[in-house]
């Protein structure tokens, strides 16, 4: 067992790689009543097309597959794994995002009860044609609740106008349709594929003895056989660098139009600190200029283009990348317009040294406030693990940024081809 | 293990509540302004924190304020307007980092809390009234706010059927005002609810993180000045008559998923004996994934993602909440119902109880690990003007048995079915 020692922030993080290769994280935190357990594979919505455990050619699965499985994994044949959590005390979840599927408890007593249990349901799928059937009824019922959720449409409607073929593009529930098609054994040749322990990532952070609890960890999965496995074959469309569609749109019953400006990253395979420069210098500038201290803010709030809904977001990975950046309007066009002009001007504005200064402390603010939170640290630290990332490194990376990192990272971010504009626009009156 | 190390000091005009915790690397500063909910304040309570966010007499612009929020390391301050019961609460709340952790140990705090008491006690104004420009912003921000109410079908099913519930109750007044008020607010008159605000309303300030008990109290006391202590509280609960008829309403929106919630009386109050009983009735009801609102709607017959239950326990309110296809309204309807039927006749088991206690505490133990649920729970104290502590509420849960689950359950009178469906299909017939 490794011992990780953080001065600054005052934590420790204690790792060991185990035989099967699951890589374990754990993280003290005495002085919390709960601990927090999440258990994530490398594997999300994006991992449609690979080649199977024991097969020899790419297969293609139905799109929101990953999050069918994450349901599915919570039934087994004579129980429904939320109880077993239930008489421990503790409370599970799980979620799905493009790259990530990751089952989670929290729990107050109990604790290593409720370990072995979030890693034994986990290591222990059960489908069944009946269950598989009987989900279909309640994701739908979770589709179509995204369907009227006109926040939600948006994001994924300017994803899409941005990408032509990756699967980023693709909604992580799936459609109707889509989620129809799902079969039993295509959930066992995903499980099979992606649940591998050298593909997962175990970090727990609480109340509890950190030997003690690594013992309990090792032991476990030392009772189970895992035969090695060749590396993940998974295989993404080639993506062209332009956006898909310059401007697309869609209508809703909303009662005040909705503007997002999409700005589609170039993917550059970027190594784990150059990809968190990238993140950190993409949201502290947006942050200077869009935020309610910036001057392009202070701009489109005068002119009445923006309001309270306004808002941006980076979302970086090894395989895409994009920003978006937009809100509620009663000018759609105008304030698209007037955006993609402000994100070009981007290149020609100079960041004062004081300014950058303030952006910084700014940055580092929000990051030590986001650790207050156990479920932000075991989550963003096992993120940014498989991206090459140290979660506890952001601190020190935030402080060595400079203004010519800055101007260097400006120098390249916005291409005209690569920005692209979606629009939800309230229906038009209907004859009736 | 200590729950809480709550001390609290009556000072001008305001109860402050110190919370020293080694939990956090930050320090919270929760202000809570707390006043009986009426028709003629609601707007400007919920138009005022927006203003008063916007600028102050030394930050006399957005971009100043913010700047200087930024300025100490990115300072973050947020407010909410909420109903409890008949009361109406304000909250403002602010971060900070906590000086230990920055490299060059700025100090900061200080700064933070005379930042916070500018943005209270010393908003913009000249002559009796706010900023004009900033005020007609806010407010077609919050016009804005109340037309889109519907956009969002959840909320917009939630206000529906609390207005049909409690008709004539102050609780079914909407917390972001009404169209027909906003509109005769001035930057005169909203400045005058101002100061009836701030000598009026019931002030509680919450301070925790991990701090020097003596100093936080000198800082607080030098940058929080109230000008008077006449306030003005609210009764403690409201109190509901017997439901003479169930009420079933069916409306129709452009929408792809019905939504059916569906109101109950619970006639149990926070600090009620039997209120104990009520948190184990819910967990089992529709509290948890493993409650029977969750296995029957949702796994047994696969209606709906989500049919849950929450309760509003200073008003007497038990709510049910689940995303259907409008043609699944009576099969649904009718699975929730006897859910309730079931847990009036005691069909639960004694282990389902104890096991449900377990769920209640480890949920309250972790909403305390929180520093803002940790506020939001000893807060319920001061709403009911009780007395009840952490550790009696944790051994009031604890003790709960299956009789009391079966007696707080019997008392539990529907009141209202609403369901919001689609234009075309589900759904009684008007």
């Amino acid at each position: 067992m490794k011992e990780l020692r953080y001065e600054q922030i005052q934590e420790t993080i204690y790792t060991e790689t185990l035989d099967n290769g699951l890589e374990v994280f754990l993280l003290s935190k005495p002085e919390m009543a709960k601990t927090y357990g999440v258990f994530t594979t490398n594997y999300g919505s994006i991992d449609q097309t690979f080649t199977p455990l024991g097969g020899d050619e790419h297969v293609k699965v139905p799109e929101g597959i990953a999050h069918f499985l994450e349901h599915k994994m919570f039934e087994k044949e004579d129980r429904d794994v939320f109880q077993d959590f239930t008489k421990k005390g503790a409370s599970a979840n799980a979620f799905t995002s493009f790259t990530k599927t990751a089952y989670l408890f929290t729990a107050t007593s109990q604790v290593d009860d409720n370990v072995k249990t979030l890693l034994d349901f986990v290591q222990d799928p059960y489908f069944s044609k009946e269950s598989v059937d009987k989900e279909k009824g309640i994701i739908g019922q979770e589709i179509r609740m995204y369907d009227d959720q006109p926040d939600w449409q948006a994001f994924f409607g300017t994803i899409q106008s941005m990408y032509h073929e990756h699967p980023v593009k693709v909604d992580i529930a799936g459609t109707i349709d889509s989620i129809n098609q799902i079969t039993k054994d295509d959930l066992y040749s995903c499980y099979e594929t992606f649940y591998h322990p050298s593909n997962m990532i175990l970090f727990v952070a609480g109340n509890f003895d950190v030997q003690a609890m690594m013992d309990l960890i090792r032991s476990n999965q030392q009772a189970k056989e895992f035969p090695p496995i060749p590396e993940i074959d998974r295989s993404y469309p080639e993506e062209p660098a332009h956006v898909a569609v310059r401007e697309d749109s869609i209508e809703m019953p909303v009662t005040r139009a909705k503007s997002l400006v999409g700005l589609k990253e170039k993917v550059t395979h970027l190594s784990g600190k150059e990809l968190l420069q990238s993140e950190l210098l993409s949201s502290m500038i947006l942050d200077y200029y869009f935020s309610k201290s910036g001057a392009f803010y202070e701009e489109l709030y005068e002119r009445d283009l923006i309001d309270d809904s306004f808002h941006f977001e980076t979302e970086l990975d090894r395989q895409f990348g994009f920003t978006i950046l937009g809100g509620d309007t009663r000018q759609p066009d105008e304030l698209a317009r007037r955006v993609k002009e402000m994100l070009h001007q981007l290149k020609e504005e100079k960041i004062g040294k004081e300014d950058f200064e303030r952006m910084k402390r700014k940055k580092i603010g929000q990051f030590v406030r986001s650790l207050n939170s156990m479920e932000f640290i075991a989550n963003q630290f096992s993120h940014y693990h498989v991206l090459g990332v140290d979660l506890f490194e952001v601190l020190p990376e935030i402080e060595k940024l400079t203004v010519a990192d800055a101007e260097q990272f400006l120098e390249h971010w916005v291409k005209d081809d690569q920005i692209s504009v979606f629009q939800v626009l309230p229906q038009k009156e209907q004859v009736s | 293990m200590e729950l809480s190390n709550e001390k609290v000091y009556q000072k001008q005009g305001y109860r402050l509540h110190i919370l020293p915790s080694k939990k956090y690397k930050t320090i919270n500063v929760v202000a809570k302004f707390k006043a009986p909910i009426k028709r003629q304040s609601i707007t400007e309570r919920a138009l005022l924190p927006q203003v008063l966010q916007k600028a102050t007499n030394q930050h006399p612009n957005i971009r100043s304020l913010q700047s200087a929020f930024e300025d100490l390391y990115g300072m973050a301050l947020s407010s909410d307007g909420t109903k409890k019961g008949e009361s109406h609460v304000i909250s403002f709340r602010m971060e900070v980092v906590n000086e230990a952790f920055l490299k060059d140990n700025a100090p900061i705090l200080d700064q933070a809390l005379q930042l916070f008491n500018e943005v209270l006690f010393s908003p913009k104004a000249e002559n009796g009234a706010f900023d004009e420009k900033i005020v007609e912003r806010e407010k077609q921000t919050l016009e804005q706010k109340i037309r889109s109410i519907k956009d969002d079908k959840m909320n917009y099913a939630n206000m529906r059927l609390i207005d049909h519930m409690c008709e004539g109750e102050p609780y079914s007044l909407h917390v972001h005002g009404y169209l027909d008020d906003l509109a005769t607010i001035t930057p005169q008159t909203l400045h005058t609810y101002y100061q009836k605000f701030i000598e009026q309303d019931l002030l509680d300030v919450y301070v925790i993180g991990d701090f020097d008990e003596a100093e936080i109290e000198q800082s607080v006391d030098e940058y929080f000045t109230r000008p008077t202590s006449d306030n003005e509280d609210v009764p403690a609960q409201s109190t509901s008559s017997p439901v003479e008829s169930v009420n079933e309403v069916t409306e129709r929106e452009e929408l792809n998923q019905g939504k059916l919630h569906i109101g109950f009386r619970t006639f149990t109050h926070f600090g009620d004996e039997d209120y104990y009983a009520l948190q184990i009735f819910n967990g089992l009801f529709g509290g948890f994934p493993s409650s029977k609102l969750f296995e029957n709607v949702r796994e047994k017959h696969s209606l709906a993602y989500y049919a849950a239950s929450r309760f509003e326990s200073h008003k007497g309110l038990l709510l049910v909440f689940s995303g259907i296809d409008p043609n699944d309204y009576e099969q649904a309807k009718t699975i929730i119902l006897e859910q309730l039927q079931a847990m009036k006749e005691g069909r639960f088991t004694e282990e389902e109880v104890a096991e449900t206690r377990e769920q209640v505490i480890n949920q309250l133990l972790e909403t305390m690990d929180s520093a803002q649920g940790l506020i939001e729970i000893l807060y319920h104290k001061i709403l009911s003007h009780g007395d009840m502590t952490l550790d009696d509420l944790m051994k009031g849960i604890k003790n709960v048995t299956h009789d009391q689950v079966v007696k707080v359950a019997d008392k539990i009178e529907l009141d209202t079915i609403y369901f919001l469906t689609s234009n075309e299909q589900g759904g009684e017939e008007a």
